[in-house]
C-alpha cells in the first residue's frame, strides 16, 4: 500500500502532544533499524499517529533513496496472511516482509483474538528485528491494553520504544489551523481561527471538521476566503518546529538528566525556604548519586525539620522561623534547641521532696538496697544501672527511689533534672501523647533528664507500646551515660507479659531484693515514729510494739496512729497496758483482758487459756521475764 | 561563558559560524532569520560594509522558548572571513560552545578554505582549546552552483574533514542544509555536556 503522499514530517505540526513522538519518529526513520526498534506509537484516534507513520516512509525514502518501506494497515496485513495461507504461499509472504527495510503497520489493537496470525507475527518480528530492519506500529492503546494478545508478542512491542501521542493544546491547534490555512490557501478574519482553536477539540480530525464548516459557511455567505498567493521562497514550513522538537530530545536526553532533577528540587526547596546545601553538593559530583534516594531523604529531612519547628512554636512561640528549621544540614541543633524548649517548658515530675535520705531506716533487711542507692547516689550512671528494687508493697521501695532522686538533685546544686514517675502515670502520659499526637515531645521531656526513676514498673506488663518506649528511652538514657532506678513489686523475671529485651536490661544493672522489715527495723522504725507523733517511746512499749510481725513499713505507722488516736480519745497516756489493750488480740492477757474489760473489775487469771490463746512465743518469753 | 546553568535553568549555546570570505556564513543566519516564527524572533544584528560584507560580526539571538523547563537560547554569531580581520575573528570565537565551518563548495575556494581551517585551529589552540573537544561540524555551502564549478562533497570531506566531524552540503540561499547543519552542531554541544561531566556553573 502507497503511503498517502500528503503525511510528511514538513506539514506535520509538532506541539507537546506529540514533541517526543515526533523526535522519535525522525530519529527512526533517518537511521532505520538502529535506535528505537521496534517503535510503538499510541495515543487517540485523529492525533496524528498515522501521518508520523507516514512522515517516517516519506523521510526514510528522501534520505535514503531506493530504500524498501513497506505500509499496511493490520487487516490488509492479516488478509494477505490469511490469502497466503490459504493458497500455499506463505513462504513468500514472509520472504517478502523480511526484504522489507522497514515496516510500518497501523492500527495494530486489532491483533485482538487472531492467535494463529500472532504467532506468524511474532516469528516474521523476531527474523526482521534480527536482520535490524525497522519496524513501526501504531495503535489506540499501549501494548500492554490490547487484549488477547501472546504475551511474547507484547513484550516484543514493547521492547523498543514507546511513545504517545495526546490531544493538541490550544497553541498547536492554533497552528494546525495555520497550516491548514495555508495548505489550501484560505484566509479567515483576525480572530476567527483563534477563536475556533479555543474549543478543545478532542483530535485534529474534529479540528479540521470544524474548519471545512466554518469553509462552507463562508462560501454560502460573504466570500471572505480570498485565495492567496503562495510566497516564493517559503520552504516547508516549520523548519524551525523541526529544529526545536530535536533540541528538545536532545536536552531532554542530556540536560534534562539528574542534574536537572536536583536542581528542580533544589529550586523548589529553595523556593520553600530551605537552605539546600546537601543538593548542591550532589549537583558537583562528578558521577549520577542515587538521586531518587537523595531527594527522598531529603524531603524527609524537611519534613522532620517542619515537625520540629511546630513542636517548638507549639511551647514557645518566639521559635517560630528560627533559622535552624531551615537547614537540614543543622538538624542536630534544631533537635537541641527543640529539647531545651521542651525541657524546660515542661519537665517531668520529678521526686517527692517528703522522702529524705536520712529518713530511711537501715537494717539488716534492706541494708543492701541503701548501700546499693548511696553508691548510686556517689557514681549516678556509672556504679548500677539501672538499678532495680524489688520487694512486697510497704517495705520502703518508693522512699528510697524518692531519696535517691532528691539526693541527686541536691548534689548537682538543684541543676539536674531527675524524672521520678510511677510506671502508670508513665503509661497514662504516653497515652495522652499519643491521643494528642504530642509524642515527641513527652519523648523528648524525658530524654533530657538527666536521671530517670520509675516506681512499680511491673505496671508496664503487657502494655505493648509503652514497653516499646520505654526500650528506646532506656537505650537513649543509659547510652548517654545518665541513671536509671526502677522498682517493683517483684523480680524482673516474675512480671509477666515482659519483653525479653526489657527483662534483660532491667536485670543488667543491679537488682537488689528489699525484704519485710525485720524486728530491728520494726524497732527502729516504730521508735522513730512515736517520738515524732510527740509519744513517748519507752523501750518497753517499742519492745512490745516491734514484736507484732508486719509486712509492709505502712503496718508499722497506721499502729503507732492508731494507739495514739486511742491513746487521746481515752485520755489515757501511751503505755504497754494501753497499747496491748487496744491492739486486743496481740496480748497474753487478750481474754483475761476481754473478760475484765466486761467486769470492769482487776485482772483475773487463767493459765490454760493464757496458753491456748498466747499468739507469740516470743512475746510471752518477753511478758515472762518481765 | 555558562552553558547550561542549572541554578536559574537556562542553557545558552554560543555558536560560531567561521570559514573563509564569502562562503555563506552571514547567509546561513539570514535563512535562520527567515525561519523563525515572528514571536521568537529577535533582533538581528548585522555589522556590513556597504558591499555587504560581514564587517565585524553578525549576530543572531535564537529564542527557543522554554524546553523541558530550561529557558533556552542559541546565540548565533558569525566572523568576518576576509583574512585581514584576524583579530575580530579571534574576538567572536572567544567563548564559543560550537563552531560550524562553512566551506565554499567551489573547487577555486579551495585553498581559502584550507587556510580558514587552519587559521580556526590556529586561533582555537591560542585560547587553549584542543580543537577535537570542540564541537564542529563543516558545511560544503553553494551546492545550488552550476556542478561544473563545484568540488564534490567526498573530495572536500578529503580536504576539511580530517576529524571526520559531521558534513552537510548546502544551499544557504535556498535553506536545503541550513537547519541540518545547525541541529548537527546544536546537538554537539548540547551532547558534550553528558560527556564533560555536566554543566559548567
Amino acid at each position: 500500500m502507497r503511503l498517502d503522499e500528503r503525511f510528511r514530517f514538513d506539514n506535520l505540526v509538532v506541539g507537546a502532544g506529540n514533541r517526543l513522538a515526533v523526535a522519535a519518529a525522525r530519529a527512526v526513520a533517518e537511521q532505520p533499524g538502529a535506535v528505537y526498534n521496534p517503535l510503538f506509537i499510541y495515543g487517540g484516534t485523529g492525533l496524528g499517529k498515522t501521518h508520523l507513520l507516514g512522515g517516517i516512509g516519506h523521510l526514510a525514502e528522501a534520505l535514503q533513496p531506493g530504500i524498501e518501506v513497506e505500509y499496511v494497515t493490520l487487516e490488509e496485513f492479516v488478509g494477505q496472511l490469511l490469502a497466503a495461507t490459504s493458497t500455499g504461499n506463505l513462504e513468500i509472504f514472509s520472504a517478502r516482509y523480511e526484504r522489507t527495510a522497514m515496516l510500518l503497520i497501523d492500527d495494530v489493537q486489532f491483533l485482538t483474538g487472531h492467535r494463529e496470525m500472532q504467532a506468524e507475527l511474532l516469528k516474521l518480528f523476531e527474523r526482521m528485528q534480527r536482520a535490524g530492519r525497522q519496524i513501526v506500529l501504531t495503535s489506540d492503546r499501549p501494548p500492554a491494553e490490547i487484549r488477547d494478545v501472546d504475551e511474547r508478542l507484547i513484550s516484543r512491542l514493547s521492547g523498543g520504544l514507546i511513545v504517545d501521542v495526546t490531544a493538541p493544546d490550544y497553541e498547536t491547534r492554533m497552528a494546525i489551523l495555520r497550516t491548514n490555512c495555508e495548505e489550501r490557501n484560505l484566509t479567515f478574519k483576525d480572530g476567527m481561527l483563534e477563536e475556533m482553536a479555543k474549543f478543545s477539540f478532542a483530535n485534529v480530525r474534529e479540528l479540521q471538521g470544524a474548519l471545512n464548516r466554518l469553509v462552507a459557511h463562508q462560501a454560502l455567505g460573504i466570500d471572505e476566503s480570498k485565495p492567496r498567493a503562495p510566497e516564493p521562497a517559503s520552504r516547508p514550513a516549520g523548519e524551525f518546529e523541526n529544529f526545536l522538537t530535536d533540541v528538545s530530545s536532545v536536552v531532554q536526553q542530556h540536560v534534562e538528566s539528574w542534574q536537572a532533577r536536583l536542581a528542580e528540587a533544589r529550586q523548589y526547596w529553595q523556593g520553600e525556604g530551605f537552605k539546600t546545601g546537601i543538593i548542591e553538593r550532589a549537583l558537583t559530583l562528578p558521577r549520577e548519586p542515587d538521586v531518587s534516594g537523595l531527594l527522598a531523604t531529603f524531603a524527609a529531612a524537611i519534613e522532620h525539620m517542619r515537625d520540629l519547628e511546630r513542636t517548638a512554636t507549639a511551647v514557645d512561640p518566639s521559635l517560630g522561623g528560627n533559622s535552624v528549621f531551615r537547614d537540614p544540614e543543622r538538624m542536630e541543633e534544631a533537635e537541641d534547641l527543640v529539647e531545651r524548649a521542651l525541657a524546660g517548658a515542661t519537665p517531668p515530675e520529678g521526686p517527692s521532696p517528703m522522702f529524705a535520705r536520712d529518713a530511711f531506716e537501715v537494717s539488716p533487711s534492706n541494708q543492701l538496697a541503701a548501700h546499693a542507692a548511696d553508691a548510686v547516689v556517689a557514681e549516678p550512671g556509672t556504679k548500677y544501672n539501672p538499678l532495680l528494687f524489688h520487694g512486697p508493697s510497704g517495705v520502703g521501695k518508693t522512699h528510697l527511689l524518692n531519696a535517691i532522686g532528691n539526693a541527686l538533685v541536691a548534689a548537682s546544686g538543684g541543676t539536674k533534672v531527675v524524672a521520678c514517675v510511677h510506671a502508670q502515670k508513665f503509661v497514662d502520659e504516653l497515652i495522652a501523647a499519643i491521643q494528642s499526637g504530642s509524642i515527641e515531645r513527652w519523648r523528648i521531656r524525658y530524654r533530657h533528664a538527666d536521671a530517670l526513676i520509675i516506681d512499680d514498673v511491673q505496671f508496664i506488663s503487657g502494655k505493648e507500646r509503652t514497653q516499646d518506649e520505654l526500650f528506646l528511652l532506656f537505650n537513649a538514657i543509659v547510652g548517654a551515660g545518665k541513671q536509671i532506678v526502677l522498682t517493683s513489686d517483684r523480680a524482673p523475671a516474675e512480671i509477666p507479659d515482659l519483653e525479653a529485651r526489657l527483662r534483660s536490661r532491667f536485670e543488667g544493672g543491679l537488682v537488689v531484693p528489699i525484704q519485710a522489715p525485720d524486728r530491728a527495723l520494726r524497732q527502729a522504725l516504730i521508735k522513730r515514729y512515736l517520738l515524732d507523733a510527740g509519744r513517748p517511746a519507752d523501750d518497753a512499749l517499742v519492745a512490745v510494739l516491734s514484736d507484732q510481725p508486719v509486712q509492709s513499713v505502712r503496718e508499722i505507722i497506721g499502729v503507732v496512729n492508731r494507739l495514739g488516736a486511742a491513746a487521746d480519745a481515752s485520755k489515757t497516756p501511751l503505755n504497754v497496758q494501753m497499747a496491748r489493750s487496744e491492739l486486743g488480740l496481740a496480748t497474753p492477757y487478750a481474754g483475761v483482758l476481754a473478760v475484765g474489760a466486761q467486769s470492769g473489775e482487776g485482772v483475773p487469771y487463767d493459765a490454760e487459756k493464757v496458753v491456748w490463746e498466747w499468739p507469740d512465743v516470743t512475746a510471752r518469753l518477753n511478758e515472762e521475764l518481765r | 561563558m555558562s552553558l547550561v546553568n542549572y541554578a536559574t535553568r537556562e542553557i545558552t549555546c554560543k555558536i560560531v559560524y567561521y570559514g573563509p570570505g564569502r562562503s555563506g556564513k552571514t547567509t546561513n543566519l539570514h535563512y535562520i532569520y527567515s525561519q523563525v516564527p515572528p514571536d521568537r524572533k529577535g533582533q538581528m544584528v548585522s555589522l556590513a560594509t556597504q558591499t555587504d560584507r560581514t564587517l565585524f560580526f553578525d549576530f543572531l539571538p535564537l529564542d527557543l522558548g522554554t524546553i523541558s523547563g530550561f529557558t533556552t537560547r542559541f546565540q548565533l554569531y558569525t566572523v568576518p572571513g576576509q583574512v585581514y580581520y584576524q583579530t575580530t575573528r579571534k574576538l567572536v570565537l572567544q567563548g564559543a560552545d560550537g563552531v560550524v565551518f562553512v566551506g565554499d563548495s567551489q573547487a577555486r575556494q579551495l585553498d581559502e578554505n584550507v587556510e580558514s581551517m587552519q587559521d580556526l585551529h590556529a586561533n582555537l589552540a591560542d585560547y587553549g582549546i584542543d580543537a577535537r573537544t570542540m564541537p564542529l561540524v563543516l558545511q560544503y555551502n553553494k551546492r545550488d552552483l552550476p556542478e561544473e564549478l563545484l568540488l564534490p562533497v567526498s573530495e572536500l570531506d578529503e580536504q576539511l574533514n580530517f576529524r571526520d566531524v559531521p558534513s552537510f552540503p548546502a544551499d544557504a540561499l535556498h535553506g536545503p542544509g541550513v537547519f541540518e547543519t545547525l541541529r548537527a552542531v546544536s546537538e554537539l554541544v548540547l551532547r558534550k555536556l553528558s560527556t564533560s561531566g555536566g554543566g559548567r556553573f
